[in-house]
């Protein structure tokens, strides 16, 4: 492994980021260290993600994606002795570690769908209506236009439109991942982060989901971590390659998967390692 | 060589016959602990029955469930045993006593021998359990659940927390008349409650708390932590979160072990002797005169008049019967409360699982 390749800073600014994407980035990582008590697992990472793309975030287990993902809507406030140490996570221009700025507020913006399929054991229709409902709104009418439209959006409506007030958990394993979808689409955020989303889920079922991230990048700017490098090379327009905490390379993904310019983004993609 | 069917055989080797005494043992102690149960069931059911239920209609002695103890009045009259509650004999004593004075000639009155609590029923008894049961369950509950979503929720796990914890669990095996004790220390003559129902509420609360906080801590922690994250994901804080996918799926839980509770908060009789109960009192408890006063009156309590009934006065086959029939009404109630319990779990259950 060559050290000044990893150290090399030309792939990972943000400005040269975002003139690859040719988009204007909605999340700009810069120099972040991010520690689990003792042990680092962000060190250093920049990265600018360009809005209405789907970017890809991938590496070996314990590579720190997981925990740059849930940096973007502060998840890991919630785990005890993680802390964010130096650096930045600007999400259009707001530094979202400062002091004014309300965790609400910021989740509400960045929606989030989990490795688990985590749907509450209500009906569809109070699943998908929860966050609104968080938010005050009562009007029966602004629900139920909320319910089909999220419905529709997340590929699910046909499948569930006549039992609406059955349990979510009576669904498939895939369709209670695209409720899961729905429910983070119904508050209508401008980031969906997908943490693994289809690692539970049977090949079929991943189709239908992958397809579903294509459709929705229109609308959202979509992160994803993922294990499969197949899914990043199918739904992803960029893809970050992180190990060990640190980011090796980010590109589009045509270029990471052909042609890699770090030797161990090669050796990963290429299955060598990981 | 042996055939197979002989290598196969039944064999009375040492490892088996240790097999079946070890068997024999397991199952011996399962059918003790049954009949030990049916035993000390059907001794009450048996011998409560006979108070409890009459020959004639309604079948059911309705006295007994809806009248105040009495004293029971025994004499002879033309040569038959006549029992008379203290009631019944005092109107029949002044019936004789007019009549007497109509034909002119000095009443005769029957020499009597009296049994205390014999007579009459223990509706206020009833009463005084179920009012004991529902406060003291709604402030432990109440208190307890507080305490368990702040202790798993909200509280940095440290070693604070772990010492609140074990403080506890150790409170958990105090026994009850300590309880009572603090109880009568503190409610009682530090607040200057009096023996209340709201001293009693609080003494029977601590003692049934650690149960509560344990049982609700444990089924707050069975909800998957996805729940949590999902809400919070959806910009949801942190109380929003627990009381809308935390709490609802962690009541069945709490309230399984609230049963529990229920049945030891009707049951003892330690805790409430100095602080709530009263051999007898004649008025009913929503006999007040100001409504603040229900608080500060003290209750006759089932427990408790099986405990009078059966150490405090001359025992005889009157006292017996009210020894068992108190007993067997007790056990139903307390049944009674905890299939309730129960269907309100069922009912939370079969809305929402996962």
């Amino acid at each position: 492994m060559d050290p000044t390749t990893t150290e090399s800073p030309s792939p990972t600014t943000p400005a040269a980021a975002s003139a690859d994407a040719g988009r204007p980035a909605i999340i700009e990582v810069e120099d972040l260290d991010f520690y689990y008590g003792e042990n680092r697992a962000l060190d250093g990472v920049s990265l600018a993600i360009p809005s209405h793309q789907v970017t890809a975030l991938i590496g070996p287990s314990g590579c720190g994606k997981s925990t740059l993902l849930r940096c973007f809507n502060r998840m890991n406030d919630l785990i005890e002795g993680a802390e964010r140490t130096r650096g930045t996570v600007r999400i259009r221009g707001v530094d979202i570690f400062g002091p004014e700025v309300n965790v609400m507020e910021l989740r509400k913006r960045v929606g989030m769908v989990f490795q688990k399929t985590n749907p509450f054991p209500n009906s569809i229709y109070e699943n998908i209506t929860f966050g609104l409902q968080l938010q005050g709104v009562r009007s029966k009418t602004r629900l139920d236009e909320a319910v089909e439209r999220s419905l529709r959006a997340a590929a699910l409506w046909d499948e569930v439109k006549d039992r609406l007030h059955e349990s979510g958990l009576s669904l498939s394993g895939g369709q209670q991942q695209r409720l899961c979808i729905a429910r983070a689409i119904a508050v209508e955020p401008e980031i969906i982060l997908m943490d693994e989303p289809c690692s539970a889920l049977d090949p079929v079922a991943t189709a239908r989901v992958e397809e579903l991230i294509h459709k929705l990048k229109q609308e959202f700017t979509i992160v994803i971590v993922t294990h499969n490098m197949q899914q990043a090379a199918r739904c992803s327009d960029r893809t970050a390659f992180l190990y060990l905490g640190k980011l090796i390379e980010y590109a589009d993904t045509q270029t990471i998967f052909i042609n890699p310019s770090d030797s161990q983004t090669e050796a990963y993609v290429s299955g060598r390692f990981g | 060589m042996a055939t197979p069917a002989e290598q196969f055989r039944r064999q009375s080797t040492a490892i088996q016959r240790r097999e079946k005494v070890i068997v024999f043992f397991l199952r011996a102690s399962a059918w003790i602990i049954l009949l030990a149960g049916a035993t000390v069931l059907g001794t009450i059911a048996w011998k409560g029955a006979g108070t409890l239920l009459q020959p004639n209609f309604p079948f059911i002695n309705i006295t007994f469930l809806a009248e105040a103890p009495q004293t029971l009045h025994v004499f002879e009259l033309d040569g038959e045993t006549v029992e008379m509650s203290d009631q019944d004999f005092r109107e029949f004593r002044a019936k004789l006593a007019e009549e007497a004075a109509a034909s002119g000639e000095s009443a005769i009155v029957p020499d009597s021998t009296s049994y205390v609590y014999a007579a009459g029923g223990i509706f206020p008894n009833i009463v005084g359990t179920l009012l004991l049961v529902a406060g003291s369950m709604s402030i432990a509950l109440g208190l307890g659940i507080a305490t368990a979503i702040y202790l798993s929720e909200y509280a940095r796990q440290g070693s604070t927390v772990r010492f609140i914890r074990l403080a506890i669990l150790n409170l958990a095996g105090v026994p009850s008349v300590v309880f009572g004790l603090f109880g009568f220390g503190m409610f009682v003559l530090f607040f200057g409650w009096n023996v209340s129902l709201i001293a009693g509420w609080f003494t029977l609360a601590f003692m049934v708390l650690p149960v509560v906080i344990t049982a609700s801590e444990e089924a707050l922690r069975a909800v998957p932590q996805g729940f949590r994250e999902g809400a919070l994901a959806l910009g949801a804080t942190r109380w929003q979160t627990i009381r809308r996918a935390v709490i609802p799926h962690a009541l069945p839980g709490i309230l399984t072990s609230s049963i529990l509770g229920i049945a030891r908060v009707a049951g003892e009789t330690a805790p409430i002797m100095f602080t709530a109960a009263f051999i007898m009192r004649d008025k009913l408890p929503w006999e007040v005169d100001r409504w603040f006063d229900f608080f500060f009156q003290g209750v006759m309590a089932l427990p408790y008049h099986i405990y009078v009934v059966s150490s405090k006065i001359p025992q005889n086959e009157y006292s017996a019967r009210v020894q068992f029939g108190t007993a067997l009404v007790f056990v139903l109630l307390v049944a009674v409360i905890a299939s309730a319990s129960l269907f309100l779990r069922h009912r939370i259950r079969a809305r929402q699982r996962w």
